[in-house]
């Protein structure tokens, strides 16, 4: 099977560019298209962060000055939107997904190729035209929920094209998806079963299961809202007969498993990095792969905590306030698990290894806040403010962005053979730590005591926390220095890693660095034990 | 020397004892100023200490193993081969279980106390629309049936909120409210989706264009409050503020005479 | 213990399982899957609506349904003929398969047809009210479907001329995802009519 996409491989490989410049090419080679996620999703996390320091300049004082007030609810919008749907979700699925999981299931490439390709090439040319469309004629306004009527009333053209490119990366979304099942469990070297997978790729195949299942949900629903748009329906515009509740709750059937799509996967590096780092096996193999569905099928059924203050009677308030609060117990088994991982190692504190655990720190913080947001007395007074942006950041941030960090540490050697420069990424880690800390721990007192989210103008009382917010945020900027100096340095002239820096014995470390065009030299290798550390050796 | 689980008694009493001191100490909401206030701060008081001893906990958790079995210069090899254990797994999912169970039902008790499960009437006989169907909300008791003191209509548009009083046929920009008395709210948007929320009373409903939701609430303390929109509804959703004025009933009856319509028909 | 255990590869020979039910089928399916998941949340969205949205006094919406039930008959009677086609085209019967293929497309276009009738003919349009929306949104998202369906048909038609040709009984992959369409295509039509003309 697997020689089948080999002979296509070969084929394609030798008309395509070689060297730096295949990064810029149609490529097949699932490594070159992991990269190719990487990098774009990272400029688009650069163009991401300044409209968040935008928003950060704009709330240092209570007025809105700094830019016109539509202009800031088309810059949160685009900043939402861009976050999620063009760093978070194509970097843990569509970079590291494609670069790690033909190495995991023993493949030389996905299965299929071209619809991988494509799948990434989709998200440029949507996230520019997401991008140009502020120029032009503004963007969207409405928020990255795009609730109407609000998106149905402000200015169209921002809208639609909003809708059109964020249909265009759901479609790329869900071909990634439908690859990565099909790799996962069509694709696996023979004599590898599913139970010796490493991690990442449960947690991939879960995450995939929920790609599949509701990203299609929101292309309907922004197609119906598109309707509303430019042909004048009414399916969510009231003064038609529409309603507008209906939209929510198709809205967050996908929004609800998008936010564990922005995190499972997350889950997954981690689980990767801690063993290899710790030098002990992964804690709990079989509980963590049963936690990975267990949050799948919750992730499914919790979509109304998003909308405890709207139209909702009050049975449904409460099946949808249990069913979140019960997501704790198999995303707190995986916790635990790790911690459980740690304990007795044989720890190499390193940048990736920081990172990770600045991922579990935080993620619990946000996590806990989380299960008090999904109590439904709770949320009724901090609905839709500063205190929910603190909950999500600390999960999307502190953990998705920590983790992605992480995960450059670890696996840039792989690519490019290099190692990166161990005191610039200690650096890059405290400023993070701290910067994050500061800019979004103030935040939830802000929305406590009455400080709405989406405002561009506030209670003057509020001005000093949010002062220290942005100085956060500041300390956020400023760390993104240190790592591309790191970066650019260390592609250059950093330290030779060898193959296999970190004596890992996951597949992809088993091949020369960077690897070649089919993975292996040879014959791929059986691994059946991922984790297999402190097996084979001597004490001390 | 103490002994290995006199240590980690000590410490699990120690993280506990901080967290129920920090949450009994430190205030992080604005006053009380509604019958509401109090059950929802007992509840943000529980989770709050529950939320501390799980943080602090897993932090020490994280940052004691990263300091304690970190890998010494010279040290070579692998940790213990420790592939899991199935005792500890199942402590640790039966006890968060239980927290998120017993909280759960805490919540829902808090929920009820606050209105939450009551039937969505609100006496509208004076308007004549009583038919009208409240799509959600929060109603403070079942008492419905005229029992309420005060009935407003609360209209919200981009981006002002106005409050109708019915009972004396005027329309006012500031919301004027007797103290300790059943206050009904029901709520219409004229435009876009907005909400009504009062930090100090901890309540917030969206006010939804074409269903109509309702609120109750009862005020404890005069002052004045503010009324914040909590939706994104436009570029000045910022500015979308009202005050709600909680005075004693005598201020009140002044106010509301002073507003009301004359007698039409005298 | 070694950990890493490079055993041969079994079966490395490059074997060509075409008309297995190999990867691309299963990819396939996981795409029908996600497709359904788009008519499901249309579904959601009108059955929610029809639960709490009470039409306005005087709209219309009564359907009629001979037309309908023509379109299902019309559908169910294709999935079969294509379901002939694909044993034809088993047996090596170029021919046969490819009268079974026309009949099956012939059938689709009817149904096209047919749905173009019963949409000049209705008493509503697409902004009355919002169950004449979501009627032409989910009736039509669905002629959507089967207007590619058709055209993938006519594709695969014209592929089976020759025997031995880009599609045949060596490589029936092609043939067999789009049968498999097709049916899943006449699966979602068979609840919508279920939901919106019976319910
Ligand atoms: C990656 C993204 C991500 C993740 C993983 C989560 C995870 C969770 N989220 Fe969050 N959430 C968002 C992203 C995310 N969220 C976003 C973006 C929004 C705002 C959307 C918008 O409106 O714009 C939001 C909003 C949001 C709301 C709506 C708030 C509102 O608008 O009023 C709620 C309410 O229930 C909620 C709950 C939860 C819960 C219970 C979890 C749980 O999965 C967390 C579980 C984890 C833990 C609990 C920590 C580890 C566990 C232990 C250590 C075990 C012991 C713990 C206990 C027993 C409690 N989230
Ligand atoms: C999913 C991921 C994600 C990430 C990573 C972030 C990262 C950040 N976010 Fe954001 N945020 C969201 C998702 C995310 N956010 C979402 C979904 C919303 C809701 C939107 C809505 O309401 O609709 C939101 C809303 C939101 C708000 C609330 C706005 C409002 O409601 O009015 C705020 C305010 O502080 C904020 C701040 C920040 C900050 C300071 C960062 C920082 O962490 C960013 C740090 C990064 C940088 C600072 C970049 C550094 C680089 C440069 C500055 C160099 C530039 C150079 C070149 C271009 C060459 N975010
Ligand atoms: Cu009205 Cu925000
Ligand atoms: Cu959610």
């Amino acid at each position: 099977m697997t020689i089948l996409i080999d002979k296509k491989n070969q084929v394609t490989e030798k008309i395509q560019p070689k060297g730096f410049l295949r990064y810029f090419s149609f490529s097949l080679d699932h490594k070159v298209i992991g990269i190719q996620y990487l990098v774009c999703g990272f400029l688009f996390y650069l163009v991401g962060g300044t409209l968040a320091s935008a928003i950060r300049i704009e709330l240092t004082s209570p007025m809105s000055d700094f830019m016109p007030r539509d202009v800031y609810n088309q810059v949160l919008t685009l900043h939402g939107t861009i976050m999620i749907f063009l760093w978070i979700v194509p970097v843990v699925n569509g970079a590291f997904g494609n670069y790690l999981i033909p190495f995991y299931v023993g493949a030389r490439d996905m299965a299929f190729p071209r619809l991988n390709a494509v799948a990434f090439w989709l998200i440029p040319p949507s996230g520019l035209m997401l991008i140009t469309s502020y120029f032009i004629d503004g963007a969207a306004q409405a928020g990255w929920t795009a609730y109407p009527p609000l998106s149905i009333t402000t200015p169209q053209s921002g809208q639609i094209v909003w809708i059109l490119s964020v249909l265009l990366l759901g479609g790329s979304s869900i071909f990634g998806g439908i690859n990565f099942i099909a790799t996962i469990l069509k694709l696996r070297r023979p004599g590898l079963k599913l139970m010796q997978l490493p991690m990442y790729c449960w947690a991939m195949l879960g995450t995939s299961i929920l790609v599949v299942l509701s990203t299609p949900v929101l292309a309907g629903t922004l197609i119906l809202l598109s309707f509303d748009i430019v042909a004048n329906t009414g399916f969510f515009n009231p003064v038609l007969g529409g309603n507008v509740v209906v939209y929510q709750h198709l809205f967050w059937f996908y929004s609800h498993p998008a936010v564990y799509i922005m995190v499972l996967p997350a889950f997954g590096l981690v689980s990767e990095i801690l063993p290899i780092h710790c030098r002990k096996p992964l804690f709990g193999y079989k509980t963590m792969v049963f936690s990975i569905m267990g949050i799948v099928v919750l992730g499914l059924v919790v979509w109304a905590h998003h909308m405890f203050t709207s139209g909702t009677p009050p049975w449904m308030r409460l099946f949808f306030t249990i069913a979140t609060a019960f997501i704790a117990v198999p995303t707190g088994i995986k916790f635990f698990n790790w911690v459980a991982t740690m304990w007795g190692g044989k720890i190499s504190i390193n940048s990736a290894m920081l990172f990770s655990c600045g991922f579990i720190i935080n993620f619990v913080f946000g996590g806990i806040t989380g299960v008090a947001l999904a109590q439904v007395p709770f949320d009724i007074h901090v609905h839709d403010t500063y205190f929910v942006v603190a909950h999500f950041h600390y999960i999307v941030y502190g953990g998705s962005v920590f983790v992605i960090f992480s995960s450059i540490y670890h696996w840039f050697p792989k690519v490019t053979g290099k190692l990166l420069d161990e005191k610039l990424g200690i650096l890059h880690f405290a400023l993070t730590f701290i910067g994050f800390n500061l800019c979004f721990a103030p935040q939830h007192w802000l929305g406590l005591n009455g400080m709405p989210r989406r405002v561009a103008e506030y209670d003057p009382q509020f001005q000093f926390v949010n002062q220290i917010s942005s100085l956060g945020a500041l300390f956020m900027a400023i760390s993104t220095i240190p790592f591309l100096i790191n970066i650019f340095l260390s592609v250059k002239n950093g330290k030779k890693a060898g193959d296999n820096p970190w004596g890992a014995l996951t597949p992809e470390w088993l091949t020369s660095s960077p690897p070649p065009v089919e993975n292996w030299k040879g014959e791929a290798p059986l691994v059946t034990e991922p984790y297999g550390y402190g097996i084979d050796t001597t004490d001390n | 020397m103490l002994s290995k689980s006199s240590y980690l008694i000590f410490i699990i009493s120690g993280v506990i004892g901080i967290s129920f001191w920090i949450g009994f100490n430190v205030n992080l909401l604005p006053t009380e100023a509604s019958i509401n206030a109090p059950i929802y701060d007992e509840l943000f008081k529980i989770l709050f200490i529950i939320g501390l001893i799980l943080f602090i906990g897993m932090s020490l958790l994280v940052v004691y193993s990263l300091f304690k079995f970190r890998k010494r210069k010279g040290q070579i090899g692998d940790g213990i081969a420790l592939e899991g254990n199935l005792k500890l797994e199942i402590i640790w999912t039966v006890i968060p279980s239980i927290i998120v169970l017993v909280v759960g039902l805490y919540s829902y008790n808090i929920y009820d106390r606050m209105g939450g499960m009551n039937e969505l009437n609100h006496d509208h006989s004076l308007m004549g629309n009583n038919s009208e169907k409240i799509w959600a909300g929060i109603s403070q008791s079942n008492n419905n049936l005229g029992l309420i003191d005060t009935n407003i209509e609360v209209s919200a548009m981009q981006f002002a909120f106005l409050f109708n009083y019915p009972k004396g046929d005027f329309i006012s920009g500031e919301l004027h409210v007797p103290v300790n008395k059943e206050i009904s709210v029901k709520m219409e948007s004229k435009d876009v989706i907005h909400a009504f929320w009062i930090p100090e009373f901890r309540i917030k409903q969206d006010i939804i264009p074409g269903q109509p939701t309702v609120l109750n609430f009862t005020p404890t303390k005069v002052g004045k409050y503010p009324i914040i929109c909590a939706e994104l509804c436009g570029p000045y959703h910022g500015g979308m503020r009202a005050s709600i004025i909680v005075e004693e009933q005598s201020d009140y009856e002044d106010w509301f005479n002073q507003n009301k319509k004359d007698e039409l028909i005298a | 213990m070694t950990t890493i255990n490079p055993k041969k590869l079994e079966n490395s020979s490059n074997e060509d399982n075409g008309h297995h039910e190999d990867f691309r089928l299963f990819g396939l399916i996981t795409f029908l899957i996600a497709d359904g998941m788009t008519f499901a949340g249309f579904f959601a969205a009108y059955l929610t609506y029809k639960a709490v949205n009470p039409l306005p006094d005087g709209a219309i919406y009564e359907l009629e349904l001979p037309i309908p039930t023509i379109n299902t008959i019309l559908l169910l009677v294709s999935s079969a003929t294509f379901h002939k086609a694909g044993k034809a085209l088993f047996k090596k019967n170029n021919v046969e398969s490819q009268k079974w293929l026309l009949i099956t497309a012939v059938l689709g276009i009817s149904f096209l047809i047919c749905q173009l009738f019963e949409y000049f003919h209705l008493p509503f349009g697409l902004t009355d009210n919002l169950f004449a929306s979501t009627f032409y949104a989910l009736t039509g998202f669905h002629g959507l479907h089967v207007t590619l369906g058709t055209l993938m048909i006519l594709i695969i038609l014209w592929q089976t001329r020759i025997e031995g040709g880009r599609i045949s009984y060596k490589n029936m992959f092609p043939f067999e995802a789009v049968e498999l369409y097709w049916h899943f295509v006449d699966g979602i039509w068979v609840i919508l009519f279920i939901i919106l003309y019976l319910l």
